[in-house]
């Protein structure tokens, strides 16, 4: 009987172990499997999350492509929602992949996709889509005339590529441009060079803080004027920091930003804080309102955000009776070596998120495609300063044409625009990304702090010096939590401290097993006793 | 000695009442914290010490905190305030605060960064200020900054989404004696799923209005709208 006992007892234990295992936590997704056919005879319902620049040109864009889309597949309904902010996108996107309610298709950043690739087969690789002659990047089967997988620029497919597989594909495609108020740098006695350099932009800058005896700026006559603002103070570290050649982080995410050369450009920021010839963004405002209320001279910027700039601006956000007339001139961002300028690539990318039903992903990968159509690309570049990531938009009639006509309005053809779009296009080839991998979004961030707790703490009357920027660099270490080790892409997330409720069941599976151990033990003795 | 002792017990008593009840002066400070005019009179980028009463949150995220508070002689915007989320919970409408954090302006708007606080004793809520008569005065109405505030009789010129469609803020463009203004229904403070984001959203040119809500500033005035009453 107490052997019949014992086995019934291994049994139930072995039964029960993997029940009780499976209690802790989901199942993870199963990889997506290539279906061997698109099933029209389903109706099929996808999200798209869209981030537009408060731009109801490009949400307009949005919504036609949709229903240019749903007529050539009437059995895919797309439901748009949209964002103004990639960091709400992200932010939502990482809420909902635990309830499995991700978007099918997302607007993203690349920094974004490392984290969202930290969960199972939450996101698609899409070689094997891209692949697929039928219905791939040109594939035989497609209702439109997309492009190849060749006809995408490689500079800007590379950017989505991570681990050695394709998640993402580009968008579109921006880098950073310098809208310079040339009236006021003449004014203040100086001549605009054909490309800036850090030393300029600061010359001018600390320049234009003289001030009137009453109390006015020199240069504008008004109380308020910031020199220099630059808006993402992440890009201004990582373009300086690349233009030095120095270290920001390896491919496999070790982090570099931290050494000498960082630290002497945040002194120098310092000093020209000091002298309140720079600000930011987040501390100040946009670039573009003080630029065209003639309160600043330099205003880095995307050159997606080129419609709000200059005296003549199709969108302004600013009051009429603020406007200043003044001649703005799109230029590269300012470099330590002119000779070899180095810019950002930057701009949206789309994702497809796994979902159960492999059809379900197929016909999100169709509407992605879609978005890559020259109709698409063309128009949605128009909006702003962007440039279309295929070949094919780039090269065709259309959009050429389009470029040509520079300046004939302050609308569609505004001259700002189009200088800024015509600085992408001219300098692809000096353009670069930095690494993604889990934690890189971070560090970005971090890059961009360094800068805003340097502005910050110069105008709060804290002294920049060596002691304060290694607090500096343990807080920001800390806050971004960088001194963690990190996993990069592909690699196993980083997944914690077991919850207490687990801690409780695997020990009590362990006592268990020891106790049936230790019975059987004590049989066999009793028997081997006999 | 009977007498004294209910006459002391009743003293007691009454004074422990009157204290419960939040009696105390709301626009009283305690040691070491600015009053409304020395925070005002304060330049940018110094540190505050302030006290005041939620009136508002807007947001948070991350241990961040965006809330509306005042006292009785003016308003603070409390930008991005360091608060765990079980201490925002804690954050109710007439909650009085503790403020250290550094004074501020972005676009106008002035704010106190980098903040943390601690939540004192005693409740008040402020009562909506009318300033439709200084809607023309820009010099007198930005001394109402942030303050709980109405505006009576207002014309809708326009209502629009921010996407062109609900879900974001609704800008919305208000007029009196044909003076045009910039309110906002700011998503974040009362989003989609409240009653003001859902009547603003029927509004239609040439309705009359009455909107109560927060003096926030962005390249000048451009109130976030709190409630709306349809009077015409």
């Amino acid at each position: 009987m107490k052997k019949r006992l014992s086995v019934w007892l291994v049994l139930v234990c072995l039964l029960l172990l993997p029940i009780l295992t499976a209690c802790h936590g989901s199942k993870a997704m199963d990889p997506f499997v290539m279906p061997e056919e698109f099933d029209t005879t389903r109706q099929y319902e996808i999200t798209f999350w869209a981030k537009n620049d408060t731009n109801m040109t490009q949400v307009n864009i949005y919504n036609k492509t949709i229903e240019d889309f749903q007529k050539l597949y009437p059995n895919i309904t797309v439901n748009l929602r949209l964002y103004t902010d990639y960091g709400k996108i992200y932010n939502d996107v990482i809420t909902n992949i635990s309830t499995r309610t991700t978007p099918n298709v997302c607007i993203t950043y690349p920094d974004h996709i490392a984290t969202y690739m930290t969960g199972t087969n939450v996101m698609v690789p899409l070689n094997g889509l891209m692949e697929d002659g039928t219905y791939g990047l040109g594939g035989s089967a497609l209702l439109f005339d997309g492009p190849t997988k060749e006809e995408i620029v490689p500079k800007f497919l590379e950017e989505c590529s991570f681990g050695g597989a394709y998640y993402a594909l580009p968008y579109m495609r921006s880098t950073e441009a310098c809208y310079v108020n040339k009236t006021y740098v003449e004014k203040l006695g100086f001549t605009l060079p054909d490309k800036l350099t850090w030393d300029f932009v600061w010359e001018v800058s600390d320049a234009a803080t003289a001030k009137n005896a009453d109390g006015t700026y020199a240069v504008n006559g008004q109380n308020v004027m910031i020199p220099f603002i630059y808006k993402s103070t992440d890009n201004m570290m990582i373009q300086m920091l690349r233009q030095k050649e120095a270290g920001y982080s390896t491919a496999s995410g070790e982090i570099l930003l931290f050494h000498d050369t960082t630290e002497e450009l945040l002194t120098t920021i310092a000093e020209h804080v000091e002298k309140g010839a720079f600000s930011t963004f987040k501390l100040s405002g946009y670039p573009a309102n003080f630029l065209n209320a003639g309160q600043c001279i330099f205003g880095i910027d995307s050159t997606a955000g080129a419609t709000w700039m200059g005296s003549d601006a199709p969108l302004v956000d600013i009051s009429e009776e603020n406007l200043v007339e003044f001649e703005t001139v799109v230029m590269e961002i300012p470099q330590f070596d002119p000779e070899n300028p180095v810019m950002i690539s930057q701009g949206p990318s789309v994702c497809v998120f796994n979902k159960e039903d492999p059809q379900e992903v197929l016909a999100s990968w169709l509407f992605t495609q879609y978005l890559l159509t020259n109709d698409v690309q063309i128009a949605y570049a128009q909006t702003e300063g962007y440039v279309p990531v295929t070949l094919k938009a780039q090269q065709s009639e259309a959009y050429t044409e389009y470029l040509s006509r520079a300046g004939e309005d302050n609308d569609l053809y505004y001259q700002i625009k189009m200088d800024a779009t015509n600085l992408l296009l001219s300098h692809i080839d000096d353009t670069f990304v930095t690494p993604v991998f889990n934690g890189s979004a971070s560090l970005r961030d971090a890059a961009g702090a360094l800068i805003e707790n340097v502005n910050k703490s110069v105008r709060r009357g804290q002294k920049v010096d060596a002691a304060y920027l290694e607090d500096l660099q343990a807080d920001v270490l800390s806050l971004y939590r960088l001194n963690q080790s990190r996993e990069v892409n592909g690699g196993l997330p980083e997944l914690g401290r077991l919850p207490t409720a687990s801690v409780v069941l695997l020990s009590s599976l362990a006592g268990v097993w020891c106790l049936i151990g230790l019975y059987l033990l004590r049989e066999k003795i009793k028997k081997s006793g006999k | 000695m009977k007498k004294f002792f209910a006459i002391l017990l009743t003293l007691t008593f009454v004074f422990a009442l009157t204290s419960c009840g939040g009696g105390a002066d709301p626009a009283a400070k305690s040691e070491g914290v600015m009053t409304y005019a020395e925070y005002d009179a304060a330049p940018l980028d110094s540190e505050v010490v302030i006290e005041a009463y939620v009136q508002a949150k807007q947001s948070w995220w991350e241990d961040k905190a965006t809330v509306y508070a005042q006292d009785p002689d003016g308003a603070y915007f409390l930008y991005d305030m360091a608060c765990s989320a079980e201490d925002y919970e804690k954050l109710t409408v007439g909650t009085k605060i503790k403020v250290t954090g550094y004074k501020g302006a972005w676009e106008g708007e002035v704010e106190i960064m980098d903040a943390t606080f601690e939540i004192g004793e005693g409740t008040w809520v402020a009562e909506p200020t009318d300033v439709t008569a200084l809607l023309a005065n820009e010099a007198e109405l930005i001394k109402h900054q942030n303050q709980l505030i109405t505006c009576k009789g207002m014309t809708v010129e326009a209502v629009e989404y921010k996407n062109g469609e609900p879900g974001d803020d609704i800008y919305v463009t208000l007029s009196l004696d044909g003076n045009s203004y910039s309110f906002c229904v700011e998503m974040y403070l009362t989003g989609p799923d409240t009653e003001v984001y859902t009547t603003v959203g029927t509004l239609a040119a040439g309705d009359v209005v009455d909107v109560e809500g927060f003096l926030y500033w962005y390249q000048g005035v451009n109130t976030h709208i709190t409630a709306v009453t349809k009077v015409g």
